[in-house]
């Protein structure tokens, strides 16, 4: 006799196995309709194959596995599918899935199926072939949870023990009892087959609690020369628990968390093994099960083959159902069955018992009194948890406590709950304290990822506003650089930015449709007028009440204005060049009429601007603004004079072609130039750019100068702003000759210095010459008394603030004072002998 | 087709809060037997006053919290608590003795914190406590037990004790009949042997054990105590653990008999509270340790505190003091003391994280 172990905790609730077990195992007569849900199982649900209006014949596949953990669904006898869509399945929640609705036709054609060839043994085949068949014989676990048996035979660990589950522990349920009081040798077989897919286990254990010693002894006979054992154990609820009956049986716990598998265990139940055996031997697939029907609500209490999918009415309405007395319709057992709401839903793969309950059996459950902590539930408790400290914390919700309480090594089987005193449902504090936990575990993974989510982006947003931040200051820091270098080389690099706006310009012109660049320069030329006009507006102003310098920077802001009106009528002029025929005669009127245009405006705005500034002197009391009123007028009228100079001068067929020509080819050329200019300026290295400026400067200065020349022989109004623009240029130029020697870095900075301090002295020189050539000789000296002075002066303060830097030019700046005072001296002798 | 939904199991068993309480009023009938024959019939007078004062406030506090009466009324836990607290209190206590102690263990003890199941304390020892810390004279004041009557004499039947607690007039005091227990004698005992004392002191040479009268008390209680055991109204750990324990440490210190001994074992055993408190006061379910391995330390530790509070507390007997201290520590005990669940390799903390 092998030893076993006992069972810890457990129940002894009243058996209620002897009503089912006087008759034999029947078989129903064809119900009208089969509801056959798509999963029956643990895992996917199976694949449909068969459509609404197909004949099926018995036994035909009508959904096959979707997956690894899956197994098919078969027709349980021949007919029609008339309907598939969602209908309630078996469920403690009442849910509803989809299902095969098939009507029988009954004419129970089977389809061609064969099992093994039985001229060989099965262990001829291999057990992969063997493993095969019973996946598509559509096998899961009769015992209860529905596991697919190919999967839980397909172990990942060598197993040294299969149990065969024929505990059948709750009270009430006998369709394994009479499973194995009347098909015992197609149990055994079907366990033989099971041993060898297994790789023939050490030890096959067949578990029978000792309330069973009709199925022992049935089995008895068939494994006598087999290496199967039959070992009974004192009856107690839940020995038939997998957990549990491993225990018992091998003193060996499974791991938590873990499989039997783990420990080198595989449980299976007898009605499985009895499938397997059809489904191997026959060919047969899993197409019906034993089903008790059980319970004083019904006349009858007995065990059925029952084919997947009939509704449970079809099985109450055999058994002399009565309705009033039914409390409540279980299925499974009265320890871990659930209540059907619906008796209409099918029974499946893994419907052992249909338990109506009358009112005497399970009466409406008290109302639950507090806790008294007596501890019965965790002397009955069989995985030795604290049941009452488990519910004090489901109560409070206290998720962490109940994890540490091993909450989920709760098998829910109702023990706990049989004892307590208090009639509290604890298993259904655990199950929604389970449920919960899980919930919030699912929750916890989604707000981690969605926070892990959230910090990447934040790092991401942080890295690109960093890279931002750094492009920003590489671009401030060129732009600095390029400002810098602007301010060296005067206009040029502003030039060269115009050109590059040009080509920029060009570019989004070939885009733009010829009307929408029309249009944009048109708004430029407006914006441009616009802006001369408000310019001109405030060198009036300024006129009248600001100072000379103010006026001079005015004048310049109005030239810049009208040199950039002038741009833009260029650019147009351009665009009217290469435009459509159609639009050139219309831009050309414009572009003939716009001289004659704006000589016509100018004019009209002197006039009205002498009309104001008349006004003004009329109104004004002051005499010194009076004055300055005064000469603005004298130039406004001088302006007015001009202008209608040059408009008489504009010939009369200003509209014709040669004018016209002449300004867009004009135009042209200078945008070809200044665009090869840039290009230039692009490709050639800073110093070489640097160089280059200064050279245009150079250049620009020339100009400048001759202009001034000009503007004082004809003794012109803006000699003063002229020599303001000269004065600019001049700067520019110096600080462009710096920073070219900053840029080629050379080691005689000195040598630099003085190079340049020799360029501009040079530069004043010139310009010095060029002034003074077109001075009297009075005047000339005069002026030299009066810039010697100033440069003394300034001379002075340099070297003062060499001195106190303690420069090393103190001593060249000394000299160079000196040497002023001495031009100044003579200067002044020179000035005193003209006016003797 | 209306069908119920309930929850798994469908099957209960007979046993409800009720009939454990039963059970438990049950098995006091030995021990109130045998203090009715050695002490009269006050510990009878006492369970009728503090039942009655029980339910009233059970009832009182149920109306207030607006409870249906009847169904908290019926779980016979108010009724528990006084019959127990009428066993611990004196025979002949004044009848306001037993109504404060009483209205204190149920309003106070038990439904201040919450009601049945939520007492972290047990109420009829808390109740037992205040009594004698508030009234020391009247809760020391033990009547003598039967064999020390004088010839002739015979104690006050059950209405002169009755008269005697409602302290009607011309009905004398129960200082008529008092004498000093065994743990008392044990404890003013200075220069005699143990040997001596046994048989000098009527209390001793008059008894089987240890002490006339009590030892039978005790004796009924244990008795009472198999019969719970024997129906699993609660597990063996915790009075085994406790009785083990005080044995124990009388047995170290029973220092061979000498004047200055504490006393036996047995002694121990079978005086003043010791199996009443070891059966019918620790295992208490609410306020002790949950787990077995919890109800051992507990027990073990109650023996322990009962001995030394007998020995060198102020005290004569320690009980529910040994008892209150441990109902502190319950909790405590229980976050170290989980049983090792089915797969697990060890047991965890309660306090554990997540493993």
């Amino acid at each position: 006799m092998r030893k076993v172990w006992d069972l810890i905790g457990g129940v002894h609730p009243p058996e209620n196995k002897h009503q089912s077990v006087q008759l034999p195992i029947d078989v129903l007569p064809l119900p009208e309709k089969l509801v056959i849900p798509l999963n029956q199982h643990i895992g996917a649900p199976a694949k449909l194959l068969v459509a609404t209006g197909d004949r099926v014949l018995k036994g035909q596949e009508l959904a096959e596995p979707s997956g690894l953990v899956s197994v098919g669904v078969h027709a349980p006898t021949s007919g029609t599918i008339s309907d598939i869509s969602e209908y309630p399945i078996p469920h403690p929640s009442g849910m509803a899935a989809r299902c095969v609705t098939l009507i029988p036709d009954g004419k129970e054609q089977w389809i061609d199926h064969v099992g093994i060839d039985t001229t060989y043994a099965f262990q001829d085949y291999s057990p992969a072939k063997l493993l095969e068949m019973i996946r598509h014989a559509g096998i899961a676990g009769l015992g209860g949870a529905g596991f697919p048996s190919a999967v839980k035979l397909t172990p990942r660990k060598t197993i040294t023990t299969l149990i065969i589950n024929g505990s059948e522990c709750e009270p009430y349920i006998t369709a394994d009892d009479m499973l194995m009081r009347e098909r015992a040798e197609a149990i055994v077989e079907g366990i033989q087959i099971l041993s060898y897919i297994l790789g023939g286990p050490e030890e096959v254990l067949i578990g029978i609690e000792d309330n069973k010693p009709e199925a022992r002894a049935a089995l008895e006979p068939f494994v006598r020369d087999t290496h199967i054992q039959l070992v009974s154990f004192p009856t107690r609820y839940p020995s038939g628990g997998e957990k549990q009956l491993i225990q018992i049986l091998t003193g060996r716990e499974v791991p938590s968390g873990g499989l039997p598998a783990d420990i080198g265990i595989v449980c299976q139940n007898v009605g499985t093994a009895f499938a397997v055996q059809k489904a191997i031997y026959l060919g047969e697939p899993l197409i019906s099960r034993i089903t008790t029907v059980t319970g004083r609500a019904c006349s009858t209490n007995r065990n059925y083959e029952v084919l997947i999918g009939t509704p449970i009415t079809h099985l109450l309405a055999h058994n002399g159902f009565d309705e009033n007395n039914c409390s409540r319709l279980i299925m499974g057992g009265p320890m871990m069955g659930f209540t059907l709401t619906d008796p209409d839903i099918p029974v499946i793969k893994t419907t052992n018992c249909i338990l109506a309950a009358s009112w005497e059996e399970a009466p409406t459950p008290p109302p639950a009194q507090p806790c008294i902590r007596c501890g019965m539930c965790a002397e009955a408790c069989p995985t030795s948890l604290l049941p009452q400290q488990l519910f004090w914390y489901a109560q409070s919700h206290n998720h962490e406590r109940l994890e540490a309480h091993n909450l989920f090594d709760c098998i829910e089987c109702g023990a706990c709950s049989y004892v307590c005193p208090s009639n509290i449902p604890l298993v259904q504090y655990y199950r929604a304290s389970k449920g919960e936990i899980r919930k919030q575990a699912q929750e916890k993974i989604k707000s981690d990822r969605a926070r892990a989510r959230f910090e990447f982006q934040k790092a991401r947003k942080e890295q690109e506003e960093m890279a931002r931040t750094a492009k920003r200051e590489a671009r401030k820091q060129a732009a600095e650089q390029a400002k810098a270098m602007t301010a060296g080389r005067g206009d040029k690099p502003q030039e060269s930015e115009d050109i590059v706006k040009t080509a920029m310009a060009r570019a989004a012109e070939h885009q733009a449709s010829p009307a929408e660049q029309q249009a944009r320069l048109e708004r430029s030329i407006a914006r441009a007028e616009s802006h001369l006009h408000s310019v001109e507006k405030r060198l009036e102003t300024i006129r009248k009440e600001g100072t000379e310098q103010q006026q001079e920077q005015a004048l310049a802001a109005v030239e810049d204005a009208r040199r950039r009106l002038e741009d833009a009528r260029s650019k147009r002029a351009q665009l009217d060049n290469t435009a459509g025929a159609s639009d050139t005669d219309k831009v050309m009127e414009r572009l003939q009429a716009s001289p004659k245009d704006t000589l016509e405006k100018k004019i009209a705005s002197c006039k009205e601007r002498i009309a104001v500034t008349r006004q003004k002197i009329a109104d004004s009391d002051d005499e010194t603004l009076k004055a300055a009123l005064t000469s603005g007028l004298e130039k406004q009228q001088a302006k007015l004079a001009d202008a209608q100079q040059a408009l008489a001068a504009l010939p009369d067929n200003a509209s014709g072609t040669p004018v016209t020509q002449q300004t867009t080819d004009a135009a042209a050329n200078a945008i070809a130039r200044a665009q090869a200019r840039a290009a230039a300026t692009r490709d050639l290295p800073a110093e070489e750019q640097l160089r280059q400026s200064v050279v245009a400067l150079e250049g620009r200065i020339e100009k400048a100068k001759a202009k001034l020349d000009e503007a004082r022989a004809s003794e012109s109004e803006h000699v003063n702003a002229l020599q303001a623009g000269l004065e600019k240029l001049q700067n520019k130029l110096l600080d462009a000759q710096q920073q070219l020697n900053t840029v080629t870095a050379q080691p005689s900075t000195a040598d630099d210095d003085s190079a340049d301090a020799a360029s501009s002295a040079i530069a004043r020189a010139q310009a010095r010459v060029a002034e003074l050539a077109s001075m009297s000789e009075e005047d000339k000296l005069r002026e030299t008394v009066t810039s010697l002075k100033s440069r003394l002066e300034k001379a002075r303060i340099k070297l003062r603030e060499a001195e106190a830097e303690r420069s090393e030019h103190v001593d060249s700046l000394r000299t160079a004072v000196e040497k002023l005072q001495v031009r100044l001296t003579e200067a002044e002798q020179q000035l005193a002998e003209y006016h003797p | 087709m209306a069908l119920l939904k309930i929850t798994s199991p469908h099957a209960h068993t007979a046993q409800s809060t009720a009939s454990v309480m039963r059970l438990v009023l049950l098995a006091t009938i030995p021990g109130l037997i045998a203090l009715t024959l050695f002490f009269g019939w006050g510990s009878v007078i006492n369970i009728l006053l503090a039942g009655s004062v029980a339910v009233l406030c059970e009832a009182a506090v149920m109306r207030l919290r607006k409870r249906p009466v009847m169904f908290y009324l019926s779980d016979n836990s108010a009724l528990v608590t006084a019959v127990l607290l009428g066993l611990a209190l004196p025979p002949l206590a004044p009848w306001w003795v037993v109504v404060v102690g009483t209205s204190f263990a149920i309003l106070i003890a038990k439904h201040l914190y919450g009601g049945l199941g939520y007492n972290p304390f047990n109420p009829a020892m808390v109740g037992y406590v205040v009594l004698l810390i508030s009234f020391p004279v009247q809760m020391t004041a033990w009547p003598a037990p039967l064999p020390l009557y004088a010839e002739g004499v015979s104690p006050p039947g059950f209405l002169a004790s009755l008269q005697i607690v409602l302290g009607l007039p011309g009905a004398g005091t129960v200082d008529a009949f008092t004498a000093a227990t065994p743990l008392d004698t044990l404890r003013q005992n200075s220069g005699l042997l143990i040997a001596q004392l046994y048989e000098q002191d009527p209390l001793f040479s008059l008894a089987r054990w240890a002490g006339a009268g009590w030892e039978w008390v005790n004796l009924g209680f244990l008795l009472g105590g198999c019969f719970l055991l024997y129906r699993r109204v609660f597990t063996w750990h915790g009075p085994v653990a406790m009785l083990a324990s005080l044995s124990l440490c009388a047995a170290l210190f029973y220092d061979g008999g000498s004047s200055a001994s504490h006393g036996s074992p047995l002694m121990h055993l079978l005086s003043g509270g010791t199996m009443l408190g070891a059966f019918f006061i620790l295992t208490d379910p609410v306020s002790s340790a949950t787990s077995n391995r919890g109800r051992l330390i507990f027990g073990a530790l109650i023996g322990v505190l009962i001995f030394i509070i007998r020995s060198w507390g102020s005290y004569p007997d320690a009980v529910a003091f040994a008892v209150l201290l441990m109902n502190f520590a319950a909790p405590l005990i229980d976050n170290y003391t989980l049983p090792r669940t089915y797969g697990h390799k060890k047991s965890r903390r309660a306090t554990e994280k997540k493993e």
